[in-house]
């Protein structure tokens, strides 16, 4: 009897583990280690941001979903991976610390056969002074909407100053809190659910909104931008974006590093290394992401951390790491396989791998500050990687040496993104996108680098509606409800 | 004076981007339009869906 542990039960993670014990029924042990007591439909988070979802509407408990399954569910966080094993024993194993099950604190030896990675992102407050509290959490100063309690505390600061906003003017202040951050599209989507708000409590004129990101160009999303075919043109998303903005009166301040968070305000470096200081009575500001922090030793207890590790802390799988110049960036460098290139038997996936690079064009302040989105891991690929390292796996517990190890390459694959921009199921909006490839391939499609035949977007209430469907959809798929299987990633 | 028109006046950013006119917005939320749209852009999701498996 095999056993693979899966570290992390988020949207890959849960992927993983799920398939993985369907597949390979009782024979094999499936474990999922997670600190988290609540799977979290995190993308229905914006809604639980703006008051029109419940923080229960986006959660549910895991426990008796990984009990139906045959799972064998830990409440417990990873600490340390032990892919030699130690001395005595050639068996490797990873720490655990529980966080639940009524054994909080208690640390834990676990052998795996394979270890799957899907420990998503640390959210790194604290990677600038103000935005954090100087403990890994969130500071006193602003919001997030990255968990479903950040959401509900945001909601209950939004209410405050819509509130104020009915006899005051007040300001709104929405984007990225770092130079570094990723998951623009998120942000995106908070700014506009709060306009749309504003305007049905009457609020909207008292209110100013304004957004402030490290992308080099409004709509770059981390990706670069993407380029799609309208009104007989191949247009540019900068267009679209910036549409969207004059058109809900949302003024704009872009290729911005925030260096320091206070009390009301906040600094910011921008591009051309002018800086300055936005004031806010409301900001919600996503962090920028590491990995979650794992150590990793050697069967002599030396530490090896940087050898599965990079130095942001997400894996290293079989991506090309040979530093470039963005001009020799390839396709080919985006990894295949998402395995460890020294421990076959450890994969990693989602947000947890090691990109090769950066996928929009890297930036720098002429004071040396880089200032570029780093690359997004969304929902759709974060699902079909954690889909194709299960069936890895279980090729592998299967077929042993002969084993089929499934490839699939973000440079290969697209993504389906549906961005709200308010919620109502007659006067709801939401920007509808598909990219093809998510990272772009200029060998293949010279010029925009993916293929504009399935790279579109397009904004309006039916973009609303799937959004919405997919909520319930994909929330159905994860309790493992009858046809899961039948729902792509 | 078209409602539209207004944010151009805004600020300098506003004045270079395309803002909607009246007919692009009301077919945004028309719903039988909409559901016309709900059905290619399911249809676009689809292919992409599966040419990513
Ligand atoms: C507000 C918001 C809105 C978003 N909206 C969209 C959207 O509309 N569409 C879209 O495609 N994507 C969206 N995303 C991105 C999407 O949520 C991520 O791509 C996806 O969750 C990544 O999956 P993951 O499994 O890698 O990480 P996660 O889903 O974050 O899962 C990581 C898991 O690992 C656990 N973990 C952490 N540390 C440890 C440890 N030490 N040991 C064990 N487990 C650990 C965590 O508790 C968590 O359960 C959004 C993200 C945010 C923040």
């Amino acid at each position: 009897m095999a056993r693979l542990v899966v570290m992390g039960g988020g949207v890959a993670g849960h992927t993983t583990a799920t398939f993985a014990k369907k597949w390979l029924g009782n024979d094999h042990e499936v474990v999922v280690v997670t600190p988290n007591s609540n799977w979290n439909w995190i993308p229905s988070n914006i809604w639980v941001g703006i008051g029109q979802m419940k923080k229960e509407d986006v959660v549910f408990p895991l426990a008796p979903v990984y009990a139906k399954a045959g799972i064998d569910y830990r409440q417990a966080k990873a600490v340390s991976i032990h892919p030699e094993g130690k001395e005595g024993s050639d068996k490797p194993f990873i720490t655990i610390e529980y966080t639940g099950q009524g054994k909080e604190g208690q640390t834990e030896e676990l052998e795996y056969d394979y270890l799957v990675n899907a420990t998503g992102p640390k959210l790194n407050f604290d990677a600038t002074p103000g935005l954090g509290d100087g403990n890994g959490q969130i500071g006193p100063h602003t919001v997030s909407v990255c968990t479903a309690d950040h959401a509900v505390h945001a909601n209950s600061e939004l209410r405050r100053i819509f509130e104020k906003a009915k006899t005051e003017k007040q300001k709104i202040l929405v984007g990225t809190g770092h130079g570094l951050c990723t998951c623009q599209g998120a942000a995106f989507e908070y700014i506009f659910n709060i306009e749309h708000e504003a305007k049905k409590a009457g609020v909207r004129d008292n209110l100013e909104i304004k957004w402030i990101s490290n992308e080099a160009f409004l709509g770059d999303f981390g990706m670069g931008g993407l380029h799609m075919k309208v009104g007989g043109y191949v247009v540019s998303s900068k267009l679209f974006a910036e549409s969207l903005y004059a058109e809900r009166g949302v003024d704009w301040i872009i290729g911005a590093h925030v260096s320091k968070v206070e009390e009301g305000k906040l600094d910011y470096e921008l591009l051309d290394g002018t800086t300055g200081t936005e004031e806010f009575d409301f900001a919600m500001l996503i962090p920028p992401f590491a990995g979650v922090g794992l150590k990793a030793y050697a069967k002599d207890g030396s530490d090896i951390t940087d050898k599965l590790f990079a130095p942001n802390g997400f894996m290293k799988v079989d991506a090309d790491y040979t530093p470039k110049p963005y001009e020799e960036w390839k396709a080919s460098d985006w990894p295949r396989k998402y395995q460890n290139p020294d421990y076959s038997n450890i994969f990693a996936a989602g947000i947890a791998f090691a990109p090769p690079h950066i996928i929009s064009k890297p930036a720098k302040s002429p004071n040396g500050t880089p200032i570029n989105p780093t690359p997004p891991r969304t929902g759709m690929p974060s699902g079909i990687i954690g889909k194709a390292v299960a069936e890895s796996v279980c090729s592998l517990i299967k077929d042993g040496e002969n084993a089929h190890i499934h490839e699939i390459s973000m440079a290969e694959m697209g993504a389906a993104c549906v961005a709200s921009a308010g919620k109502g199921i007659f006067d709801g909006q939401a920007a509808a996108m598909t990219v093809y490839p998510v990272v772009p391939d200029f060998e293949k499609y010279p010029g925009t680098g993916r293929d504009t035949d399935y790279t579109f977007g397009e904004i309006g209430l039916a973009g609303h509606w799937i959004k919405h469907i997919l909520h319930y959809l994909f929330i159905y798929k994860a309790k493992l409800k009858p046809g899961w299987t039948l729902i792509p990633e | 004076m078209k409602v539209e028109e207004v944010n151009f006046g805004k600020n300098d950013k506003f004045n270079l981007t395309m803002i909607p006119g009246k007919f692009a917005r009301f077919l945004r939320t028309c719903v039988l339009w909409q559901f016309i749209r709900f059905i290619v852009i399911n249809i676009k999701m689809i292919i992409v869906v599966a040419k990513s498996h």
